[in-house]
């Protein structure tokens, strides 16, 4: 009976992005760890083990899922969270119920400022938090600081206290080993290192910043299989700066009751894995490229199914979808009203488009971490950030898509005697839908890029892939995230091109015939 | 039918339109004329409520038009304006019967009233489902017409219909409209700024300045009896004007 043009094209769009979305879900819930023909997998306890992003501690994650795994219990291991502070608080919060640290960072960086000596004292303090310790798994995986062995031996380094004497030396320390108390700047200080020449970076640059020679000395971990790859002196520590970095297992203390059995099978661990073990186990995950999951399930013996490359890139996809889909579904739901307001409003709109604005100002990762806290980690707070990124675009377009509505266009529906919401929903949105559309395309090829940076929190997509690549220094790695990810991009951009030719208004795609 | 009681309107300091007392008689047409910035847009504006007077009231059909009854008082008028007004993301036909699909009427009332208003506007049927940027000037104008006239209103407003269109055309629809004004017998309030044009619609001529109206009376009082030497000032340029055939140029004399 009456023209519903606008509200069904946007309800078109909306309807494909939350179909998107849902058809995405269970491409990334599904993963092989949980996968057992146990139909009663739901009601199960779980356990939601965790890792930060490097290899060691994300093959620990799997021993952790695997040895919680069993018909009785439910497990998944939510790999590579992006720092120490982040997995603490993740472990606290209850997101993840536990993840393998070092008793030195605990000491350092996670109960900073307490006198801790004795590892019962560790315990402790631990447990006022609702946190138990296990005791230490066997392996000191303490820092270490290297340079090029040919590098090394030329300027006559062999300890760290060496190093005060070249103060041209350039260092490239992980950001993590910058900022942390018990790294550079105590070491600085114990040293008195003259060095001004610091950068921070990733990892994997470090070791190819320090064969390019751009720096000439980097933190790295005991346990690190680089270390004989690269061919690398250890620098001893001769005043004995760094802790013991004994790794143990960080559970919350209510696994206790709720998973008496899986606490235990953890604890069988303690002193079973060293120097030796970890090293191995490290060196066959970043150099022989096998999946960490394997390694672990080596390591234990145990027999498991592991992901292929075309499973993960599946589940990637689908959780990558996800993430753009509902993001940008929810965004055209708070942006429209949104950008209609402003467009009506002009005083209100002002404050709207500034807000939106700022918004947008906010480095995407820093407005990742800044949710934290809110949202914990994961899917949630990189589906609220890719939502507030999408806000602006949307806005934007529709308040500028209605505001260039011309005057005249606007008096013909007003003198017709349309009232303000049909005059809205038959004249001006579908008047302004092109431009309104453009908006949510934009928004959309932008999510799409920035969702890789949900890889950074454990959220997953091609960003984990690529920050997983990254961490393993393993560039083919990189590649199959970020070509996907382009692909993707591109593929958004042409499926909106052809909703406009099905949404936009006839009318408004013909030129003037003369 | 239509009444303006002591209206006044300014745009930021600047006046449009003075106190002004108008009566727009039943059944007529009335022609609003004078040059540009005279206020007779203005004054038509206000007719149909999509400008309010600072002051005043504007009377329709003796009641105040207020924002509470601005929609069915809009609905008993129809507007055209210069350029046709048409909804660009609709068609001919949809631009039509916009109105009557809103307020429900069923298919085959409105297949009728499509009808009966083609044929009053000598409108090509084939013309319906073109989009208005594929539609000629005066197709557009006419498709404008059929959408003020569909719910059949007690007053039609034209805000210089005939303006943009080139000289041919123009008489062409002159015609046309002199004949579906006589053929309904609406009130019609018609905007102009040429004088043989008012002359040519015009039961009564309706003389602006400056925001206030110089004269009202037929196109021989205006000529024979000029109440104030720039009625005589403007007759003499449209003449002269219209005696240099050069219609197009009409509106540009002051």
């Amino acid at each position: 009976m009456i023209v519903r043009g606008p509200a069904r094209n946007l309800l078109a769009v909306l309807g494909v992005c939350v179909l998107l979305g849902v058809l995405a879900i269970p491409l990334f819930l599904k993963r092989p760890a949980v996968q057992t023909e146990s139909t009663t997998a739901s009601e199960r306890p779980s356990v939601r083990t965790g890792s930060k992003a490097f290899t060691e501690s994300v093959i620990l994650g799997e021993i952790l899922a695997l040895l919680a795994e069993s018909d009785e219990v439910a497990a998944e291991h939510r790999a590579g969270l992006a720092g120490t502070q982040i997995a603490w608080r993740a472990l606290v919060t209850g997101e993840i119920d536990a993840y393998v640290e070092y008793t030195g960072t605990i000491r350092k960086d996670i109960l900073t400022g307490r006198d801790l000596p004795t590892s019962e004292a560790l315990g402790q303090a631990l447990a006022e938090r609702g946190i138990h310790m296990s005791r230490p798994l066997g392996f000191n995986n303490t820092y270490a600081i290297g340079m090029r062995k040919d590098v090394a031996a030329q300027l006559g380094i062999r300890k760290i206290s060496d190093l005060g004497v070249h103060p041209e030396l350039k260092f490239g320390f992980t950001n993590e080993f910058l900022d942390r108390h018990d790294g550079w700047p105590g070491l600085r200080v114990r040293y008195q290192l003259p060095q001004t020449q610091v950068t921070g970076m990733e990892h994997a640059l470090a070791y190819a910043s320090l064969q390019s020679r751009s720096i000439d000395a980097t933190d790295f971990y005991f346990t690190d299989a680089k270390i004989t790859i690269y061919d690398l002196q250890i620098l001893n520590d001769d005043r004995s700066y760094f802790p013991n970095y004994d790794a143990v297992v960080l559970y919350r203390a209510e696994l206790e009751t709720r998973v008496p059995q899986v606490v235990a099978a953890w604890r069988k661990l303690e002193g079973r894995i060293s120097e030796t073990d970890m090293q191995r186990m490290n060196s066959r995950v970043e150099l022989e490229k096998v999946a960490e999951r394997r390694v672990a399930a080596d390591f234990l013996s145990k027999d498991v199914a592991v992901e292929s490359a075309g499973e993960r890139m599946l589940r990637a996809a689908g959780q990558h979808l996800a993430l753009v889909a509902l993001s940008l579904a929810a965004a055209i739901v708070v942006a429209l009203p949104l950008g209609i307001l402003a467009a009506y409003r002009p005083a209100l709109g002002q404050g709207i488009l500034a807000a939106a604005g700022i918004l947008q100002t906010i480095p995407s990762i820093a407005l990742l971490v800044l949710l934290i806290p809110l949202l914990g980690t994961g899917f949630k707070p990189a589906i609220a950030a890719l939502f507030l990124y999408s806000l602006l675009p949307i806005v934007r377009n529709t308040y500028a898509g209605l505001h260039n509505v011309p005057l005249s266009m606007r008096e013909s529906a007003e003198a017709l005697g349309l009232p303000a919401l049909a005059r809205l929903r038959l004249i001006e949105l579908p008047m302004a839908a092109r431009t309104i559309l453009a908006g949510i395309k934009t928004a959309a090829v932008i999510n799409v890029g920035t969702a890789t940076l949900g890889g950074f929190i454990g959220a997953g997509g091609f960003g984990q892939v690529i920050f997983t690549g990254l961490y393993k220094d393993d560039k083919a790695l990189i590649l199959q995230g970020a070509i996907p990810t382009a692909l993707l991009a591109l593929a958004v951009q042409g499926l909106f091109e052809l909703a406009e030719r099905l949404l936009v208004p006839g009318g408004l795609r013909l030129k003037r015939q003369e | 039918m239509l009444e303006l009681i002591s209206v006044c309107k300014s745009y930021q300091g600047s006046t449009a339109l003075d106190s002004t007392d108008l009566t727009v008689p039943s059944g007529q047409t009335t022609v609003l004329i004078g040059p540009s910035g005279s206020g007779k847009s203005t004054l038509l504006r206000l007719m149909i409520g999509l400008v309010t007077p600072d002051a005043g009231k504007v009377l329709f059909p003796g009641i105040e038009l207020s924002p509470a009854n601005l929609l069915s008082v809009r609905r008993h008028m129809g507007y055209v304006v210069q350029d046709g007004g048409l909804f660009p993301h609709l068609t001919a036909q949809e631009n039509v019967t916009l109105m009557a699909r809103y307020l429900g009427w069923n298919h085959k009332r409105i297949d009728d009233r499509l009808g009966e208003l083609t044929e009053l506007t000598q409108f090509p049927a084939d013309g319906l489902q073109r989009y208005p940027v594929q539609l000629s000037g005066g197709q557009q104008q006419r498709v404008s017409l059929m959408r003020a006239l569909l719910l059949d209103p007690d007053v039609l407003l034209l805000d210089e219909p005939l303006g943009a269109l080139d000289p041919m055309i123009r008489l062409d629809l002159q015609e046309i409209l002199r004949s579906i004004f006589q053929a309904l017998g609406k009130t019609v309030v018609l905007v102009t700024h040429d004088l043989s044009e008012a002359g040519f619609f015009g039961d009564r001529l309706v003389l602006l300045r400056g925001g206030r109206i110089v004269q009202q009376g037929t196109l021989s009082d205006l000529v024979e009896r000029t109440a104030d030497p720039f009625v005589m000032q403007f007759v003499t340029a449209q003449r002269r004007s219209v005696t240099r055939e050069e219609p197009a140029l009409q509106g540009k004399q002051p």
